[in-house]
């Protein structure tokens, strides 16, 4: 049973073996050797008896063919409506097939229901809302990843991502000491500006423990600094916990179950440690559907909830603006026309739909919606972990062209995107097809739009 | 021949259809999991009820739901047939008085006219359906010979049924052949696709439920299906 050193069974649990992948510039080595990856049908097979239960099975017998989910698929319409992009056409040539041979498949197999469960579908569950018989694809392939993962069988970006989670509680290589140092740093950083700023660290019994996204403490630490300005303005009792502090989940993308659940239970631990009211997510959309929406079930906890409530960061701004902790001062109000990208793992996943647009009702002048929106929207191209996989770039960026033309013909040229995963397809998508707009996250924009309290405001020596 | 088709196939094929049917209940719901499914079907159940109830009745109406609108023909047809297939055969009226032969019971019954109108669209619809599956590459790439199947399967009864009933010249025969395709089509009904029957409210509740309980039914005004 030939096991590549890089390519295996085996998910990364030393930092060893995650250098040794990183160390393999674009996965070279690391797909050859996932050409002569045996598949361990028994294996295989015994998984599926204990995982393949009445609702999946339903949806793969009495799917009636009808291809009313062709429509519903931004991969089918980015294709030019190819059929072979039909999510039911995708999932019955790969699980399907899977299940009709018992598990009995070939390697080369394998590595087609890998292209095809990442590739052409990013798990955004939107033909779930269009199907007569209530069949979630979305939520079949990922299914698929997760018995891809069992076999070895995964994008070298995943491995990678869920070696990380598995080492370092978080999706990429960042300490306790980065991370407290990243928080120090940046209140050092913008205390000038803003007097009195601080980002408490495990502070107990506070109202508000925040949690992030790893790529903020790694890349764009001035988005944990203007999170800590919204909430000294708005005048909260808020912490961060030096360790949970990682909410995203490139292990549930990469179909790694045990990696997703070490990584909730680490956010479950600090929220138990440090007793918080509730939890507030950063302003991305698979990081809050992972640890409030599926993690909960990964932990085992019956009641389906997470340990506090937990609010994504949109619900939060909405209740601060409602509430008036924050105020917008209306000159400052967004006057060109802007609009809202519905990240699919908080609108579809969680329902954040009436939030998003009470937020745009209190800063934007000249709102205008995508057609279609709120929990019929289409991904941004980049979901389900599509952004991070080179593998896939060209059939990502033809993904694109349906959240391009969306934002066309809106006439808008500033798209708030609330969410990482969006926030970069949407960078992207500007970088490939050059349709001249502007992306945001929701923190940048309020910062500079609030009514400042004089005793926050820098005293002039 | 008419005695055993009307006495022991059609006993066997009733019971078929009906024990079938509550296999197909017990089976699904035993196979549910809350934890691998990852919602949770015993807690906020009100929360469940509701969304598995307005997962099933946005869907049980026609135009009721993006989808359906977006395909207006498509509905259509799909809606007749069925009102079709489930209303013909159970107030028919040479089916009642057959009924009321053997167990002493029947059931109001539609006007002749308005049967053979059923009938009609019924074949019509099928038609229709068939021609679609050719037609458009998205449905021809997935449709098997097992779908054709299905449609002449639901479809032989109302040829063979609007044979008989017109007193075509070999009336006995098509009256044979309609008993026997009724009795298949019951058959058939919990042992293949068609056990959308029933699959169908419990797959879409399903559904409803995960997101009625989880996926954002607790927070908003439920999916806007």
């Amino acid at each position: 049973m030939p096991e590549g050193k890089l390519c295996n069974k085996k998910p990364v649990n030393t930092k060893e073996e995650l250098q040794a992948l990183l160390t393999d510039k674009s996965g070279k080595q690391y797909y050859e050797e996932m050409n002569h990856l045996d598949v361990d049908r028994k294996a295989l097979w015994g998984t599926i008896q204990k995982s393949f239960k009445s609702r999946l099975k339903t949806w793969l017998e009495i799917c009636s063919h009808c291809g009313l989910c062709g429509e519903a698929c931004f991969y089918y319409l980015a294709n030019n409506k190819d059929p072979r992009q039909v999510p039911s056409y995708k999932i019955q040539q790969t699980l399907g097939k899977i299940i009709k041979r018992k598990g009995d498949v070939e390697n080369a197999f394998m590595q087609e229901c890998m292209d095809t469960s990442y590739a052409k579908c990013t798990c955004c569950t939107r033909c779930g809302v269009y199907c007569p018989f209530g069949i979630d694809t979305g939520i079949m392939f990922s299914y698929l990843r997760g018995l891809l993962f069992s076999q070895g069988f995964v994008p070298w970006e995943m491995k990678i991502g869920s070696g990380m989670h598995r080492i370092y509680r978080a999706q990429m290589d960042v300490t306790v000491e980065d991370w407290v140092d990243t928080c120090e740093w940046m209140a050092e950083e913008y205390e000038d500006d803003w007097p009195g700023l601080t980002i408490p660290v495990d502070k107990q019994n506070a109202d508000i423990m925040y949690t992030v996204n790893a790529r903020e403490p790694k890349h764009y630490p001035e988005d944990i600094a203007e999170a800590a300005i919204l909430f000294h303005v708005a005048g909260e009792n808020w912490t961060v916990p030096s360790e949970g502090w990682e909410e995203t989940s490139l292990a549930m993308f990469g179909g790694d179950w045990e990696a997703c659940k070490l990584q909730v239970e680490s956010v479950y631990a600090a929220m138990d440690r440090l007793k918080p009211k509730r939890m507030v997510v950063t302003e991305c959309g698979h990081a809050y559907r992972a640890t409030v929406i599926e993690g909960p079930y990964w932990a085992g906890l019956k009641s389906g909830k997470t340990p506090v409530e937990s609010l994504h960061y949109v619900e939060w701004v909405a209740e601060a603006l409602r509430t008036g902790k924050l105020k917008i001062d209306p000159s400052k109000k967004i006057k060109e026309p802007v609009t809202y990208q519905d990240s699919c793992n908080y609108v579809r996943n969680a329902g954040l739909g009436d939030i998003a647009r009470e937020i745009m009702s209190y800063i934007a002048e000249d709102f205008r919606e995508m057609s279609p929106c709120r929990e019929h929207n289409f991904c941004c191209g980049g979901g389900g972990g599509l952004n991070g996989i080179g593998r896939y770039r060209e059939q990502r960026n033809i993904g694109l062209k349906v959240k391009r033309d969306q934002i066309l013909a809106t006439g808008a040229k500033l798209v708030i995107a609330p969410c990482h995963n969006c926030w970069d397809a949407i960078r992207d998508l500007e970088e490939i097809y050059k349709i001249g707009i502007r992306w945001s996250f929701l923190k940048p924009l309020l910062i500079n739009m609030i009514e400042v309290p004089e005793e926050l405001k820098p005293k002039e020596e | 021949m008419y005695e055993f088709v009307t006495g022991p196939l059609a006993w066997l094929s009733f019971a078929i259809f009906f024990i079938g049917l509550i296999v197909r209940i017990g089976l699904y719901i035993r196979g549910l999991d809350w934890r691998l499914d990852r919602v949770t079907y015993g807690e906020n159940v009100s929360y469940g009820i509701k969304g598995a109830l307005r997962s099933i009745l946005f869907w049980l109406f026609p135009y009721g739901t993006h989808s359906w609108r977006n395909n207006p023909w498509f509905t259509l047809w799909v809606f007749v047939m069925h009102i079709g297939l489930l209303l013909t055969p159970v107030f028919l009226l040479g089916h009642n008085i057959l009924l009321k032969e053997r167990w002493g019971i029947s059931l109001w019954a539609l006007p002749e006219s308005v049967a053979d109108g059923f009938t009609v669209i019924v074949i019509l619809a099928v038609i229709f359906l068939v021609l679609r599956r050719i037609a458009l590459p998205e449905v021809r790439l997935i449709t098997t010979a097992y779908d054709y199947l299905l449609l002449l399967i639901a479809v032989a009864p109302f040829i063979t049924g609007f044979l008989a009933y017109h007193r075509t010249p070999d009336y006995y025969f098509w009256l044979i052949a309609h008993i026997i395709c009724g009795e298949i089509f019951l058959m058939a009904i919990p042992l293949t696709k068609l056990s959308h029957f029933i699959l169908f409210f419990l797959s879409r509740a399903q559904l409803g439920m995960d997101y009625g309980i989880k996926r954002g039914g607790m927070k908003g005004k439920g999916l806007a299906w």
